[in-house]
């Protein structure tokens, strides 16, 4: 079982959070994983991309036309990172208008529950909704609680759901 | 422990590895990509089975020395820095190669190829090369958690100190890793003199010299640290791949993507240097071909000196940027004659980063270049270097550097006849400390006359809020004794001392104009402005601040001057309707943004 991820947004926006996430459900069902993450400079509301490859490999990194699943938070980046994704693999993106891919305006719907941060779990949702992971719901929603700092778990999880449900 | 297994950043599995393996004394200067290392101790410090001093020192130099003499005592300590800081802490670095040490010592020292966040690229393993200090180079997070225990012990058996180089691939990068619990060692501090050796004078460096060599010969042959091969079945005949770091993983990914794994002798070169002279020997004489792939400088390459290596050297591997899986597959696919890989489109350039929304910078940056449209402002590294947006950051060096280019530009422009252009040097408050101090002396002795704002912060933004010398808190929150800025700049000879909070816009120009007349007085000499105002990022910050819902009428011009000059992140135009807007789910209310809208457009109301 094997599957190669990328998550792309800005700063801020909750980008490691959900790389944190996902992978951190692949080391509860004891598969290897590994990811790459942008810190830094970029960080203060720059492009930052994560990668996510789960089964048996060696380096994070994902080359071009790899990646089978494309989170994205930031639609700006869509031109940025498209050649990463294999030419049919899947985008689930953060954005009010109806693209080729699958899109949603999880900017809204965490607006809505009072943080806009909360966009990457409703994000993460729709990518399960979709049968877009290897993973179950209840696989993420163990790795959320395990993650969440204890006062935004419930936040969270709603989140997740929102995503799930929409 | 609860979990054996968990996914753990590299600089995380590092800081782990540190505490299993018994170090006692850590001391770090924050960068990335080093940072989270001594972040990962101090969270940990709790599961030392053993006293643990940790300390975010004031700069590498220092860092290094403090590991250095807790070494002496026969205790394990390591000092950790990014790249660039290694340049800081050279001086020591360099003679300790000499004069060995005694407990367990480690350097890690984390490469930024690309660069991803520094000002260079530059190859940490050279430096090892010519400061002749062992360098280990871990292809993953986990296996630099497990290199650590046996480099101390390798440390130990050399009284040498011992490099690890991981690269910013390793050190962010997550992984499962397997926990154990820390050891045991038992260690009182027992510094034994030794005043030829710790003192050593030029009398005693000849034979210190002799030694250092005799064992960087004996290391090179250690069995644990030499390369690892993974043999092909002969399909390649007298061809061989060797890679070291994360390169090699990038490797071992795309020969098992193009069916290629076990097909061709592969060597992962765990110790870039010293090399064992037999494995150069053994590559001569076995192959006529080998493609050598290593970030960033071609240290195994030159030492290798193979006549049919193909690296860096004959141009077939790029000499600069990181070696991506993109960049492996070209290389291999060129040496072994395969298809190349599909052209890659052309790379867009995605979100440029921006100081925060609410940033205080933001607000001094914009000040100053208000007041000073035609001055010259040197910066430095920081949050702050991001000034560069608003076109008030004109050079930004090495830590430190401003002051002194601040005061080098005063004295070439002084010494033509006429005016000299009012010269406006931002350092942050972490900055100010590392290296600003001298610098502040000697432009105050050479009576340069220039402004010099410390936009203090009271914190170390940039890499994520470490503590700062005038906070009064030492590494993982421990109370410790403040060292305040102001009496530091009043003893370093500055008369002119002003503390201002940047958001209150019309304070702060009035100072800067004051300061400008200042140093153009018969008496003038350096002006030190010290903005402060905290970190936005410091959630305790945003609590005891103001926050307004701030919105732009329709009176807006479109002037772009809050969107463009001001540059907050939580502003952009509303192309349709031609008008600013404000992004509710960026903007944290500061009102900073009022003053810089020439109509009075944006507009506050209490939340
Ligand atoms: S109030 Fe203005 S300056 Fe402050 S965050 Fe909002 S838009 Fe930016
Ligand atoms: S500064 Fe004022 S007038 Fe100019 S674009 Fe911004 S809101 Fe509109």
């Amino acid at each position: 079982m094997k599957q190669q991820i990328i998550v792309s947004g800005i700063g801020g926006q909750g980008v490691l959070f959900l790389t944190r996430v996902i992978a951190q459900v692949a080391v509860n069902q004891g598969i290897p994983v590994l990811t790459s993450e942008t810190h830094g400079m970029a960080q203060r509301g720059g492009t930052v991309l994560s990668t996510i490859k789960i089964g048996d490999f060696a380096s994070p990194l994902i080359r071009t036309g790899q990646a089978d699943l494309g989170l994205l938070l930031w639609e700006e980046n869509f031109p940025v990172h498209q050649s990463i994704l294999q030419e049919n693999g899947t985008w689930i993106i953060n954005s009010p208008h109806n693209s080729d891919h699958i899109s949603i305006d999880a900017a809204k719907i965490a607006r809505n529950l009072g943080n806009a941060v909360l966009l990457n779990l409703v994000l993460l949702g729709t990518a399960l909704k979709q049968g877009a992971l290897i993973f179950t719901a209840e696989e993420c929603e163990t790795a959320i609680k395990q993650l969440a700092p204890k006062k935004f778990v419930e936040q969270n999880l709603t989140a997740f759901h929102k995503g799930l449900n929409s | 422990m609860k979990n054996k297994i968990q996914l753990l950043m590299g600089n995380e599995a590092i800081g782990q590895g540190l505490i299993e393996a018994g170090c006692q004394v850590a001391a770090a200067y924050p960068g990335t990509p080093s940072t989270e290392i001594l972040q990962a101790v101090i969270d940990r410090r709790e599961k030392a089975a053993e006293p643990l001093h940790l300390e975010w020192s004031v700069n590498e130099k220092i860092a290094f020395e403090v590991a250095l003499a807790a070494s002496y005592t026969g205790k394990r300590s390591v000092a950790v820095m990014k790249q660039v800081g290694l340049n800081v802490a050279a001086d020591p670095f360099m003679r300790t190669a000499y004069i060995g040490v005694k407990g367990g010592m480690l350097t890690i020292v984390a490469d930024d190829p690309g660069p991803h966040s520094s000002q260079n690229e530059q190859d940490t393993r050279l430096f090892c090369l010519q400061a002749r200090v062992p360098v280990i180079d871990p292809a993953s997070p986990a296996e630099a958690k497990e290199l650590i225990r046996p480099a101390f012990e390798l440390s130990e058996k050399y009284e040498t100190n011992i490099v690890l180089r991981p690269t910013t691939r390793i050190c962010h990068s997550r992984q499962n890793v397997s926990i154990a619990k820390p050891i045991t060692l038992e260690r009182q501090a027992n510094f034994e003199l030794d005043t030829p050796r710790w003192s050593a004078t030029p009398a005693f460096l000849p034979a210190l010299h002799k030694k250092l060599n005799a064992n960087l010969e004996k290391i090179s042959f250690e069995p644990d640290w030499q390369p690892r091969l993974t043999s092909g079945d002969n399909s390649q005949p007298r061809t061989a791949l060797v890679a070291s770091g994360i390169v090699y993983s990038n490797l071992v990914d795309l020969l098992e993507e193009l069916n290629l794994n076990n097909k061709i002798d592969l060597y992962q070169v765990l110790m870039p240097y010293p090399l064992n002279p037999d494995f150069s020997k053994n590559l001569h004489e076995k192959y006529d071909r080998i493609l050598i792939l290593e970030e960033t400088y071609p240290v195994i390459e030159l030492q290798l000196a193979h006549p049919g290596a193909v690296g860096k050297q004959n141009g077939a591997v790029p000499r600069e940027g990181e070696l991506t899986p993109d960049v492996t597959h070209q290389a291999l696919a060129a040496f072994l004659d395969l298809a190349p890989p599909e052209e890659k489109p052309e790379e867009r350039r995605g979100q440029r980063p921006s100081l925060c929304p609410g940033c205080s910078h933001r607000s001094a940056f914009y000040s100053i270049k208000k007041c000073f449209p035609k001055g010259i402002y040197p910066s430095d590294i920081g949050c702050y270097t991001l000034g560069m947006n608003l076109g008030a950051v004109h050079t930004v060096h090495c830590m430190g550097a401003c002051i002194s280019q601040g005061a080098g530009f005063y004295q070439a422009y002084q010494q033509d006849a006429g005016d000299f252009p009012t010269i406006v040097v931002t350092i942050g408050d972490s900055t100010f400390f590392h290296a600003g101090i001298p610098a502040l002396i000697n432009a105050v002795i050479q009576q340069a006359r220039i402004i010099v704002v410390i936009l203090d912060n009271a914190t170390t933004a940039m890499t994520g809020g470490q503590p700062v010398p005038h906070m009064g808190i030492a590494a993982g929150n421990v109370p410790t004794k403040a060292v305040a800025i102001e009496p530091l700049v009043k003893a370093a000879g500055v008369e002119f001392l002003e503390v201002c909070n940047p958001y209150e816009n019309d304070k702060f120009e009035d100072l800067l104009k004051n300061a400008d007349e200042y140093i153009r007085s018969p008496q003038g000499g350096v002006a030190v402005l010290i903005a402060r105002h905290g970190c936005i990022m410091d959630p305790a910050v945003r609590k005891v601040q103001d926050s307004f819902l701030v919105t732009i009428k329709d009176n807006c011009i479109a002037c772009l001057i809050c969107v463009d000059k001001f540059e907050c992140p939580a502003l952009s135009m509303d192309k349709d309707k031609n008008l600013a807007v404000v992004n509710q789910d960026r903007c944290i209310g500061c009102g900073t943004c009022i003053p810089v809208c020439p109509v009075d457009a944006i507009i506050k109301e209490e939340k």
